[in-house]
Formats: structure tokens, C-alpha cells, sequence
């Protein structure tokens, strides 16, 4: 908070008014919503409803199809972080690099950053076709590649297609990162150590730590949220439901199986991920690292 | 003799991650050139055929979806009012929340500062099922208020300006004070312009997030009235190089504004830091 500010009675609640009211009526009442029937078992019939404590959690915990999606969330946010960062601080760094060319290959690299996730999911459903898919066909004669009945090729549609996008978001902030290194820095180091490669894993990827640690977060929640479009164009949790993720299950049990005190249950279950991962994310942005 | 290897290397790494990010799209869009019935038989094109204005009028004008009630030109209309509303909505109430935020020594700040930031946990994919019965309970299914809203109700853009507004050296007050400016004026006269920058990348920001939303629409609108692009490109019902040419027109929007803009867009979210 600032140091100075302004002594007033009234016109502050004018400023926070707005985006208070919006928070309360379209953000809190259906949360408070959520957690009532999180903690309600409807009849099958959806004639009455009563207080079940914590049967619903249980109800989950005890659901081998909810673990599936837990394992997948968990796998999937792994490999696309890993994957999307990696060829995003690869493809940042040749940028950075190059004399000619460089806001050519920027625009270019950019610019399915902007694509939404259901388009690109559109698309790859395109490529992995078994009539016009060109990476379908590539997949098939490597090793017979099947998608909707071998759960291994399945992850790879969906993992293929979530990735695309997403290494452009990396490589827009990598590159950003880099650009901000002081070049005094840079021009010190090169007398100081002659290898390209070990002056950049011991000075610049030290220094892109910030940058890391930001994209790590923004992938992890990528992979949780944003891919839902990507699911529902592309396998639709197919082989069974091995590739449905955790938002992805919560909807569909929700919203095609009316059952409303599972997916409650599954919404406050992965609010209580978020809020760690976010703790995370908090603490680093308010304190821990420095950016200039 | 070294150095040029080394920058053809570069050039090379670089090429490859062109043709995985750009080609994907040219085969698209190259095939959405052509004769379904040529699609069907050959399969995906790297050629341009002679079909583009033939397949991307027919596509923009004539009537689709299921029951045939609406043109790809009204989703594209609607999607804009849904990502302009977005964007100008958040931008206005998060600009104010988070000058009320920083600015004024406000009682329960603690309190309300977590009543706003703790929102940041919850995404839209959490609470769907329940801002729809809160949506239709309010009667605004199939409005554009019910499409806006919702995902209006963000502090994704509060905490952008938070931070930005916490950069801004203490003097600029002081000094604004010494000569008797009002909050008011502070806010108008002396934080906008300084937040043009800021304001541009979050409304961007803000106007792509809302025109590729794609389960919220699904859900909120039961009507083909009010369908949106992203949404209607699963749902719509056409040929191939129909549903091509939708794809490709699809992207265009906020393809355009994050070429164009995206000096201002990486500006501005580096100036948080």
C-alpha cells in the first residue's frame, strides 16, 4: 500500500463499488451455491434434497474414474509445462540471438498465442483424422497409432494439440525475460567464461528464474483450465475417459449427469489445488524475486 | 567462420519452430481453398485452389448452426459485443477497484482486498453449473448480459493494475496534493493518462480472453441467436471446406489485434514487473 493516500468518507466505496457488486452477484453466490450442494445429496429423482456432510467427498475419493482424471490433470500439466517451456526458451533464445530476421520470426511465433483453445482443438481434430489427418497417418505407419482405443496414442492427440499453442505464451515471455538482461551483464560474462553453453545454464538461465517460475504457474493452469475446449473438440475424454481432466469430469458429471453433489464436491476439491498452487504464485510475485 | 555456423544454426532451430507453429495453419487454410468434394477424395492441401470465395461467402452468408438460424456474420457480431463488453467492463471496474484499493486508507481493507483477490481461485470452469442456475434464476439465459457478466466478474485485471498503480512513485501524490487535486481529479487528470499503456494491454488482454471463450457460451445460450464464433465452429453444421474456411475466419480477430498491438500488450505486462 502507499505511504501517502487519500482521507475520505465515502468516495472509495464509489471506486470498489462496481467490481464488488459484480463479485457478489455473478462470483460468490454461485460459489456459496457450489459449496451448498457439495455438502447436499439429491434423490435420484431430484424430488427433495438433504444434508450429507462429507458423503459426496467420500463419494469421489472412492471413485476409481476421479483418480483417472486426477492422474491425467497430473500428467498432462506435467508434460505440457515441460514440453511448451522447454521449446519456448529454445525458440526465444535463437530469437534473442539472430541480427536479421528477429521481429519476423517474433510475429510469426507469436501469433497462435491468440488462437482459442476449441479452435486449435478443431483443428487438430483435423490432423489426427483417420480420413484427411496427415499426423494420423504419419503416427499409423511409425506404429499403428489408434487413438480411440489405445489410451498411450490418446495422450498424444491431447497433448500435441494443448502443447501447440502454448509454446508461443512461453516464448513470448522468455523472450521478454532475455531482452530485459542487462547487457553489461552479458558482455562481463563472455570474458569471464568463453562457452556459450555453460554461460548460459550458470548466468542467463539464472537470471530468467522470475520468468520460469511465472510461465511454470501459468502452464500448470493452462493445462487444468484452458484445455477444456481442446478436450471437448478433440477426444472428449475418449479412449474410456482416460484423457479427462479434472474440469473436464467435473462438467460432465455436473452438467450431463445432473449430478450436482459430486461436482460441487469436484469444484471445492480443485479450488483447494488452485489455492495452493496460488500461494505459490503469491508469494513469489509479492516478495521473493526482484525484476530489475 | 564460427560465427556464421553458429548464426545458421540459429536460423535453423528458428525455421523449425515455423513450420510446426505457422504450417498447421497454412494447410488449413490452404485446403479451405478447395472443393469439399476435393477434399474428400485427396485429403488435406498444401495448395491454394480456386474455391476461396465461392466456400468463404458461402460460409459468412448463408444460414447455419442446427436449424439453420443464423449466419457465421451474426457470430462474429455476437462474439464482438461479447469481447468488447468483456473487456470494456472489466477495464472500467477493475481500474476503479484497484485505485480504491491502493489510493485510500479504507476500513476492512484487509478484508475487501481478499474479498476481490480471493476470487482469483475460483475460474468460471469451477463454478459453471451453479452460475448457470444463478444466470437463469436472474432470467438473463440468452442475453448478453448473461455472456458478459459473468466473466466480467474477474481480479485478474485488478491485480494488473494493483501492481501497476503500486509502481508509481508516492511523489506524483504528494505533489498532486501540495496543489489541492481532489481524488477525482487524481484519478482522471493524473492516473489515466499515465495508465494509457496499461489500460490498452489489459483491454486487449481482456477482449481476446472473452472472444475465445468457448464452454460459457455453450452453456448460456439455448437460442442460435446469440451463438459465437468459437462456440459454433464445434456445433455448426457444414462441408468440409466449410467448417475450414469457419476455422480460418475464426482466428482472424484476435490474431490481427495481437500482431498489431502486441508491442503495447508485452509493454504492458512488463511494466508490472
Amino acid at each position: 500500500m502507499k505511504k501517502v493516500q487519500f482521507k475520505s468518507n465515502y468516495s472509495q466505496y464509489f471506486f470498489l463499488a462496481p467490481q464488488l457488486l459484480i463479485l457478489l452477484i455473478f462470483l460468490y453466490w454461485p460459489i456459496i451455491q457450489t459449496f451448498k450442494d457439495a455438502f447436499t445429496m439429491q434423490d435420484a429423482f431430484g424430488f427433495g434434497s438433504q444434508f450429507a456432510g462429507f458423503d459426496n467427498f467420500l463419494f469421489i475419493f472412492s471413485d476409481p474414474s476421479y483418480f483417472t482424471a486426477f492422474k491425467f490433470t497430473i500428467i498432462y500439466s506435467f508434460v505440457i509445462t515441460l514440453i511448451t517451456g522447454s521449446i519456448g526458451l529454445l525458440l526465444a533464445v535463437q530469437a534473442n540471438k539472430v541480427m536479421h530476421g528477429k521481429s519476423a520470426y517474433k510475429t510469426l511465433l507469436i501469433w497462435p498465442y491468440a488462437i482459442a483453445p476449441a479452435v486449435v482443438g478443431v483443428m487438430a481434430n483435423y490432423f489426427f483424422s483417420e480420413r484427411y489427418g496427415l499426423l494420423h497417418h504419419l503416427f499409423n505407419n511409425l506404429w499403428g497409432f489408434n487413438w480411440y482405443e489405445n489410451v498411450f496414442d490418446a495422450y498424444i492427440y491431447v497433448i500435441i494439440a494443448g502443447s501447440w499453442k502454448q509454446i508461443s505464451a512461453n516464448f513470448i515471455f522468455f523472450l521478454a525475460g532475455l531482452q530485459a538482461i542487462q547487457k553489461t551483464v552479458i558482455e562481463a560474462s563472455i570474458i569471464d567464461c568463453k562457452s556459450n553453453i555453460r554461460r548460459f545454464w550458470t548466468i542467463t538461465f539464472p537470471l530468467l528464474m522470475p520468468t520460469t517460475f511465472f510461465l511454470i504457474i501459468i502452464n500448470i493452469t493452462y493445462a487444468f483450465f484452458d484445455t477444456f475446449g481442446i478436450i471437448d473438440t478433440t477426444t472428449i475424454g475418449a479412449p474410456g475417459s482416460e484423457t479427462k481432466t479434472l474440469v473436464y469430469k467435473a462438467y460432465i458429471d455436473g452438467f450431463k449427469g445432473l449430478d450436482l453433489g459430486s461436482a460441487g464436491a469436484q469444484s471445492i476439491m480443485m479450488m483447494i489445488i488452485v489455492l495452493v498452487i496460488t500461494i505459490f504464485q503469491f508469494r513469489y510475485i509479492e516478495g521473493k524475486i526482484h525484476y530489475n | 567462420m564460427i560465427k556464421y555456423i553458429s548464426s545458421t544454426i540459429n536460423h535453423l532451430i528458428l525455421s523449425i519452430g515455423l513450420i510446426v507453429m505457422v504450417i498447421p495453419i497454412w494447410i488449413i487454410f490452404a485446403s479451405s481453398t478447395h472443393s469439399s468434394l476435393f477434399i474428400n477424395t485427396n485429403g488435406l492441401q498444401f495448395f491454394l485452389g480456386d474455391n476461396f470465395i465461392d466456400n468463404y461467402s458461402r460460409v459468412l452468408f448463408k444460414q447455419s448452426g442446427f436449424f439453420n438460424e443464423i449466419t457465421a456474420l451474426k457470430m462474429f457480431l455476437n462474439s464482438f459485443v461479447m469481447a468488447t463488453g468483456i473487456a470494456t467492463l472489466s477495464v472500467i471496474t477493475s481500474l476503479m477497484a484497484a485505485y480504491g484499493l491502493v489510493y485510500f486508507k479504507v476500513k476492512y481493507a484487509t478484508f475487501i482486498f481478499w474479498l476481490i483477490f480471493i476470487t482469483l481461485l475460483v475460474p468460471l470452469e469451477l463454478r459453471i453449473m451453479p452460475s448457470y442456475i444463478v444466470m437463469s434464476k436472474l432470467n438473463l439465459v440468452n442475453t448478453f448480459a448473461g455472456l458478459i457478466l459473468p466473466i466480467s466478474a474477474s481480479a485478474i485485471a485488478t491485480f494488473f493494475f494493483r501492481q501497476f498503480y503500486k509502481s508509481i512513485p508516492d511523489e506524483l501524490l504528494e505533489a498532486a496534493k501540495l496543489d489541492g487535486t481532489n481524488s477525482w481529479r487524481f484519478f482522471i487528470d493524473f492516473l489515466m493518462p499515465l495508465s494509457k499503456t496499461m489500460i490498452a494491454a489489459v483491454f486487449i488482454f481482456m477482449f481476446v480472453f472473452g472472444y475465445n471463450q468457448y464452454l460459457w457460451p455453450l452453456i448460456m445460450t439455448t437460442s442460435e441467436q446469440y451463438w459465437t464464433v468459437v462456440m459454433g465452429l464445434k456445433t455448426m453444421y457444414g462441408s468440409i471446406s466449410d467448417r475450414f474456411a469457419f476455422v480460418i475466419m475464426s482466428m482472424i480477430p484476435p490474431v490481427i489485434i495481437i500482431i498489431f498491438l502486441q508491442k503495447l500488450f508485452i509493454q504492458g505486462i512488463f511494466q508490472n514487473k
